[in-house]
């Protein structure tokens, strides 16, 4: 279907290849997710404008990640409507393999393709499913590993690279693919302390190239600071969403006053 | 006397090399050795298993053995995918084919195809299609299960990464999966290889003529010379060697360089 659908572009983003970057707003309408009987996502309504960075965060076992991947479709829905960078991704017609080549995903573990060099898990995509030429894809995956401050390590396999590295490539591969807009699962859980600056650089960085971005994390520094909005899920539902400066600095309810506490004052009363 | 834990450890370690150095001792001692090389390694009788050892023995249990291991590899692949397959029966089939022809001897299914099969249905199958059928479906189960594990051994993240960036399933698998199994799987392969190779000389039962001997019937054929010895036998046993030796050296490196990759 509709691989031709029309494309906003974010205006007057800045620098950072803006002009790569076609930003898509997500509707999210009434999403319901079970396991089995245990229905981890109790009726989700979310909308992402173009060029917005969103944050989830919410205690763990909150239905963020499964939010996430239900997006993508890694997770299929039981109920409501999901609309992503043009396409219905909850429409049984839709073709999700040329969806998601317009929605950028990076893992909590990375899942870089270890037999692969970091040049070549940005250009592999690219050949295999857009059918660019080797000289191309490889051009712009190189250009991607600069732009994540790894172009010198393009010839390292994965194993021989810091955690921090091998998710700047993860994000690497994903921009190399030219996406509307990125899902970002926990990106900094799985790294040392010393890497997660890096990282957490690099999707700055994007946020203010006008990428659009959803992110689950529990940087609360980063959430307030480069978040448009912030969205706090507890037990399957959206319980407070709006600016950070509503959400986690004044937050409203009851179950994000205590969460908040316990994330920003660990050991604390 | 009290002895403390290395002492204990030391005299120990000395009573083994001790009984080890009587047995050698006596051994020397009571055998008779120019009985032993002559029924065992007699040069003449080795001198005699050449050319026919290799020119014959040795290229039939390799055409045997590779002509099975071409049928099981392919067998193997469809019963592998059965078994993943998210079509109930589909997988019924494949675990029952499976634990059938793993539980069951070689043997009985090298009869059945040899004898039993041609004399119930009335027709002869020739001794390539006979090992290649027998070796090949005996072989195939085992094939299956190490395909299907080496499968699902590639973490399900590399397959959620691959379809993240747009690839088909199809293309998942062949770019991003198979590969990746590949690697897990060869030290096993390996060992299913050396396997079929000595499964190969099953065939001797359906009988076959001189030109199709291979090297355990070779062997065998060897020694009904009285004056022979069982040096003919030692002679085939060691040309097994020659094949399963570099195949085990081959599938320890590969199992090296797989965990170093993984490190």
């Amino acid at each position: 279907m509709a691989d031709s659908t029309p494309r906003r572009r974010t205006a007057g983003a800045p620098d950072l290849h803006a002009e790569d970057i076609h930003a898509e707003d997500v509707t999210i309408t009434d999403l319901h997710k079970s396991y089995g009987d245990v229905e981890v996502l109790k009726g989700i309504d979310l909308t992402v404008a173009p060029g917005e960075v969103v944050c989830l965060i919410g205690p763990s076992g909150s239905g963020k990640s499964t939010l996430l991947r239900c997006i993508n479709v890694l997770e299929k829905a039981n109920a409501g409507t999901i609309e992503v960078a043009g396409y219905t991704a909850t429409d049984p017609d839709t073709d999700l393999d040329v969806m998601r080549r317009h929605v950028g995903m990076v893992f909590q573990h990375f899942n870089l393709f270890p037999q692969l060099t970091a040049l070549e898990n940005c250009s592999i995509a690219q050949r295999r499913v857009l059918g660019r030429e080797t000289g191309e894809a490889n051009r712009i995956s190189q250009d991607r590993l600069d732009m994540v401050g790894l172009g010198e390590l393009a010839d390292r396999y994965p194993d021989q690279l810091s955690g921090g590295q091998q998710q700047r490539v993860a994000i690497a591969r994903a921009l190399a693919m030219e996406p509307a807009l990125m899902l970002f699962d926990e990106p900094t859980s799985a790294l040392d302390p010393e890497t997660v600056g890096d990282v957490l650089r690099v999707m700055r960085e994007l946020a203010q190239a006008g990428m659009t971005m959803i992110v689950v994390t529990h940087e609360m520094a980063f959430a307030s600071e480069v978040a448009d909005k912030v969205v706090f899920m507890d037990g399957g539902v959206v319980v407070e969403q709006g600016p950070p400066s509503e959400v986690i600095r004044n937050p409203q309810h009851q179950r994000t006053q205590t969460f908040l506490s316990r994330v920003l004052h660990p050991g604390g009363l | 006397m009290a002895l403390n834990m290395r002492q204990r450890a030391r005299l120990s370690r000395g009573i083994q090399y001790a009984i080890f150095a009587i047995i050698v001792i006596v051994l020397i001692v009571v055998v008779d050795w120019k009985t032993f090389v002559d029924a065992f390694l007699n040069p003449k009788v080795i001198a005699e298993q050449f050319p026919g050892v290799l020119t014959i023995a040795l290229k039939n249990t390799i055409i045997y053995t590779a002509l099975g291991f071409v049928l099981a590899l392919a067998m193997g692949i469809v019963l592998a995918l059965m078994k993943i397959s998210s079509v109930g029966p589909y997988r019924w089939i494949a675990t029952g084919y499976i634990e059938f022809f793993r539980g069951v001897p070689a043997l009985i299914v090298f009869i059945a195809f040899g004898l039993g099969i041609p004399t119930a249905f009335g027709f002869s199958l020739n001794t390539y299609l006979t090992v290649m059928l027998s070796l090949g479906i005996v072989e195939s189960a085992y094939i299956a299960e190490t395909l299907r594990a080496g499968l699902q051994a590639v973490p399900r993240g590399q397959y959620e990464a691959a379809r993240s960036l747009g690839m088909t399933h199809t293309r998942a698998m062949i770019s991003i999966i198979i590969p990746q199994a590949f690697r897990i799987i060869l030290p096993p392969l390996t060992n299913e290889i050396i396997m079929m190779t000595k499964d190969s000389s099953l065939i001797f039962l359906v009988g076959l003529s001189a030109k199709q001997y291979e090297l355990a019937l070779f062997g065998q054929n060897g020694i009904t010379e009285p004056s022979a010895g069982l040096t003919p036998l030692v002679v085939s046993g060691a040309c097994y060697l020659v094949i399963t030796l570099p195949l085990g050296w081959l599938a320890r490196r590969f199992e090296a360089r797989t965990a170093k990759m993984r490190k």
